[in-house]
């Protein structure tokens, strides 16, 4: 199709050629060119941060964004959290302090909780609403997921 | 409980009542999940569904060519084709509206499908809905609910000729002697809002159809009842054997608003019939703020007879639900679903009901968390605090006054409701304990010497779980149900089998949104086989044509606790019976003399004399030769359970209408910022009777869950239209969804009464606080609102509503 541009996005480490259409936005070229499915879409106008990845290591929405724009880019997604099938620490306060129910905020949960720990090791509670209240969560209150960032912060630390 | 009933002996367990961790996490939090959007079939097209930007209209023309000629679009189907190709839906109301998939020559409200465009790819598919033109000629719009019913209403629809889609009155009990032992009556008036739960994952939709076979296979995001798969059947002509579901292992949240997505499966299956193609359609965020589900806005008119020391002894009330420009199934249940359980917990014998189901040009309703539980208790709860105001008494007191005693279960309700089991004293009590309400009390009053508005607000309410389908039937007098055929059940299916080496697998239907079913399934198994929880897996997905299930399967009306666990409880001791046959037989001895001990089958006071459960497996796969003459081979066992106590209703239009009913108090203090109108929450305490506790790490997250729903409802959720019936909320940016920063802590307690009709004693927990806490949150408000004459009759309570209730009490003063 006319007017396809080529871009290479480096995504949880491996670098990726393709080929897009200019409006396609990065949150479909995720999912569909690339079949990294674990990125959500729940409302594709920025409010619900279901899409959220981090994008040169900062949390952005991948529904605002076009996959033009990532060309040169390197991106974080949920899928590149846990390797050698083991969970990522945060993972695993995840499932101790049972932070999820469906399942569907969660990618970007992580992705917001992530980068929180990252740049604040050792956040307050009212820090961890604050970094987690741009990701809606319609099954859990909040509540275990806010324990399971404050459980997971030392251990990060540690790693 | 009647006498005839099985009840249960619960006795303790091993991993039930664990907070195990979740196995369904494991693919979740690392990107495995499979949802609607997560699934890709060969050759698929893309659906984009053209909506109705009128909220009545009727349809004098619409125009495709140009549309269909656009690179990359496949077909469209329009009103026309599905005039030719479907039926209306049925739906339990004496005269329904003529509901289709689509609109064919009216719209009746914004958002309503128009068109639908298929094709290669979906940016395709929704460019081309702008090239579609619609000749549509706009009428007068109606959107108040009791406007709707004035005969200068616009009419919706012609073939019903007003706006009434059902109406009748329910007399239990002697309420004109109510009144007339009554030292007084108080009245009230009620209007609660229209608001949904928007799971973050939409509806979604994949539909083929072969025309040689003449069947559909239909993936979808659908929660149950799987009652509507006989509809849509029904809608597409079809037999129900032709017409394939499945539902993907995971499902983004449903609240009841995915029960709404079945018109969307016909009419996407339209499309694919029409089309030769197998098409996909995800709903994106707008078209569900327009046009998916809500629950029913509804107004109430109610009236107490009370006696001067407090005791309730009648209620009137008159309720007036609105489902929009049609109504669907599961309504009218709206007006129905909760007559069981009317009355609350208190023993109010006398009751006279008036019930009426109206449209509006709104969009349309379906189940909401709690489905029309949270509508009764705003009228109900704020009702006993109006007395308490009118009798200068406690509002902790009055519900002590009226509740059922612990002694009194299994209480039978005026209604016909068969309340279970329950302590309403001791949970309450709890909550109050919680706030310490004496010297909130005391603070409350230094508050308003300063000025502060400060106030304290309860809400005591029972949560009926496991819906029995015979409440729709309610929408009939005794007479008209007599002619037809009776509904009753409540009915779930799980299969349990043990393979050669030993291990053991789940097949279950549950549908489940994120609950955790899997891993509390592989709790009770493990108890009842002796076998650890990680030697239990579950396959628990829908597919009606592989699936053993029950019209009433899904997840909804806090189904699962109650019903699923003593169906599987119940399979499992058919499982244990056969493998302690089998042992017998090899063993030769008597089943009497067996027991099971750590993955043994021994003869009791014989060490010598015992088989492994896994060589008693093997035996019954592998060697059945060897099983006893006339047993089947293998090791499977089914179990269908439905609850005894799901029968249809008396010709008093007494029901019971769901199966167990739990008990919630809420104890809420806030403080209203006078000048901003802002409300803030000071202490919060929700303690729940769910019966015995399955999993309490889960447990805790329903309930977290559902407080933060029934705090959205309170504050902030509106499903709102300005006059000329557009919808003005359908962005998140204007409905509003509670944030982390939203949902204050909350002090969870829970009281284990056992139910004694389910296997475990377990109850429904996950619709709770839904229930409870908008009436919870009015009656704080109103109590913190009172010094200044103003009275709270409505929600959501947002500041600026709140503000201009306490400028006009000002002005009035
Ligand atoms: S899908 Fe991107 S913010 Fe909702
Ligand atoms: S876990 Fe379901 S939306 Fe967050």
């Amino acid at each position: 199709m006319a007017g396809r541009r080529r871009i290479t996005v480096k995504v949880n480490g491996v670098e990726y050629e393709r080929e897009v259409d200019p409006k396609r936005l990065l949150v479909d070229f995720l999912r569909d060119d690339l079949e990294l499915i674990g990125t959500h879409v729940g409302c594709e106008h920025g409010f619900c941060g279901a899409c959220t990845v981090l994008f040169n290591g900062r949390s952005i929405r991948s529904c605002l964004m076009f996959a033009v724009q990532a060309d040169g880019a390197e991106i974080m997604t949920v899928e590149g959290l846990a390797g050698d099938g083991k969970l990522h620490p945060l993972q695993e306060a995840f499932r101790e302090h049972h932070a999820l129910q469906c399942g569907f905020c969660t990618p970007g949960m992580l992705m917001v909780a992530y980068e929180l720990l990252r740049d604040n090791p050792d956040p307050t509670e009212e820090e961890v609403r604050l970094a987690i209240a741009g990701v809606l969560c319609r099954c859990t209150g909040y509540k275990q997921i806010i324990d399971a960032v404050i459980a997971a912060a030392p251990k990060m630390r540690g790693k | 409980m009647p006498e005839h009933l099985k009840t249960f002996e619960h006795k303790k367990r091993n991993w039930v009542g664990k907070p195990l961790k979740r196995k369904e996490d494991l693919r979740l939090l690392t990107g495995r999940g499979t949802f609607m959007d997560d699934i890709r079939l060969p050759d698929m097209k893309h659906a984009a569904t053209l909506r109705s930007p009128y909220p009545h209209a009727w349809i004098k023309g619409i125009n495709v060519s140009e549309a269909l000629n656009f690179p990359g679009v496949r077909g469209i189907l329009t009103g026309e084709d599905v005039a030719k190709m479907s039926n209306p839906f049925p739906v339990g109301v004496p005269v329904p509206p003529k509901y289709y998939c689509c609109a064919i020559d009216k719209v009746r409200f914004v958002g309503e499908p128009v068109a639908v465009v298929v094709a290669d790819d979906r940016y395709v598919a929704e460019d081309a809905l702008d090239l579609i033109t619609v000749d549509y000629e706009p009428l007068p719009v109606v959107m108040d609910i009791e406007e709707a019913m004035s005969p200068e209403a616009p009419v919706l629809h012609d073939n019903i000729g007003s706006n009434i889609y059902s109406h009748r009155f329910f007399q239990y009990g002697d309420m004109d002697k109510a009144y007339k032992e009554a030292d007084l009556v108080v009245k009230g008036k009620f209007h609660f809002p229209k608001y949904g739960s928007t799971p973050i994952e939409t509806y979604g939709v994949i539909a083929s159809y072969n025309p040689f076979s003449e069947e559909f296979v239909i993936y979808n995001n659908y929660q149950g009842p799987f009652v509507n798969h006989s509809l849509v059947a029904i809608a597409l002509g079809i037999p129900e054997n032709k017409m394939r579901w499945i539902v993907p292992t995971d499902i983004g949240g449903g609240f009841g608003t995915k029960t709404g997505l079945y018109p969307s499966i016909a009419l996407i299956a339209l499309a694919a019939k029409k089309t030769g193609m197998t098409v996909k359609w995800i709903e994106d965020r707008r078209e569900h703020l327009l046009a998916s589900a809500t629950g029913t806005d509804r107004v109430t008119y109610m009236e107490a007879a009370v006696k001067k020391d407090g005791t309730i002894l009648g209620l009137k009330d008159k309720a007036i639900d609105n489902t929009g420009g049609y109504i669907r199934a599961p309504e009218p249940g709206c007006a129905y679903r909760s007559t069981g359980n009317h009355t609350g917990g208190y023993q109010i014998r006398n009751l006279d009901r008036e019930v009426l189901v109206v449209g509006t040009n709104k969009c349309l309703t379906a189940p909401n968390r709690g489905y029309t539980c949270q509508e009764l208790y705003f009228s109900l709860e704020r009702m006993i605090d109006l007395v308490a105001s009118e009798l200068g008494m406690d509002t902790a007191e009055i519900r002590f006054k009226n509740f059922i005693q612990p002694d009194q279960f299994p209480y039978t309700t005026a209604t016909g409701g068969i309340y279970d089991a329950g302590d309403y004293q001791k949970v309450f009590q709890m909550a109050l304990d919680k706030i310490d309400y004496k010297k909130m009390r005391e603070e409350q009053r230094k508050a308003r010497e300063q000025g502060r508005l400060m106030g304290i607000g309860f809400s005591t309410v029972v949560d009926p779980s496991v819906t029995n389908i015979a409440y729709v039937t309610l929408a009939l007098t005794p007479e008209e149900r007599a002619k037809g055929h009776p509904k009753s059940g409540s009915g779930e299916a799980v299969i349990i089998k043990m393979d050669p080496l030993g291990k053991v697998h789940v097949i279950a239907c549950t549908n489940p949104q994120g609950q955790g079913h899997d891993t509390v399934i592989s709790q009770i198994v493990a108890d009842e086989l002796g076998v650890h929880p990680d030697d239990v897996t579950v396959s628990n997905v829908v597919d009606t044509h592989d699936r053993v299930y029950s019209i009433t399967t899904g997840s909804y009306s806090s189904r699962f606790s109650s019903v699923v666990t003593t169906a599987v409880v119940t399979a499992a001791r058919r499982l244990t019976e056969k493998m302690l046959k089998i042992a017998a037989h090899l063993l030769e001895a008597n089943v009497k003399e067996l027991e099971i001990q750590e993955g043994k089958i021994c003869v009791k006071g014989s060490p010598d004399k015992s088989m492994q459960m896994r060589h008693v497996a093997g035996t019954a796969h592998w060697n059945q030769a060897a099983l006893p003459e006339g047993m089947d081979a293998g090791l499977y066992e089914t179990c269908l359970y439905t609850m005894p106590t799901s029968q249809p209703p008396d010709e008093l239009d007494r029901v019971n209408s769901s199966n167990t009913y739990g008990f919630m108090a809420e104890a809420i203090v806030v403080e209203v910022d006078p000048e901003t109108g802002e409300v803030k929450i000071l202490k919060w305490a929700s303690v729940h009777d769910a019966g015995t506790i399955l999993n309490p790490a889960l447990l805790e997250g329903q309930v977290m869950g559902s407080c933060a729903h029934g705090l959205g409802g309170s504050l902030y959720e509106e499903w709102a239209y300005d006059e000329n019936g557009q919808c003005i909320t359908a962005s998140f940016q204007d409905y509003l969804v509670p944030t982390a920063m939203e949902v204050p802590k909350i002090d969870i307690g829970h009281v284990e009464i056992p139910s004694p009709i389910t296997a475990l004693g377990s109850k429904g927990a996950g619709e709770s606080s839904c229930m409870s806490v908008p009436a919870c949150i009015g009656n704080a408000i109103a109590d913190a609102l009172a010094p200044l004459g103003v009275t709270i009759s409505e929600l959501p309570l947002s500041p600026n509503k709140i503000w201009h209730l306490i400028q006009k009490a000002k002005k009035k003063r």
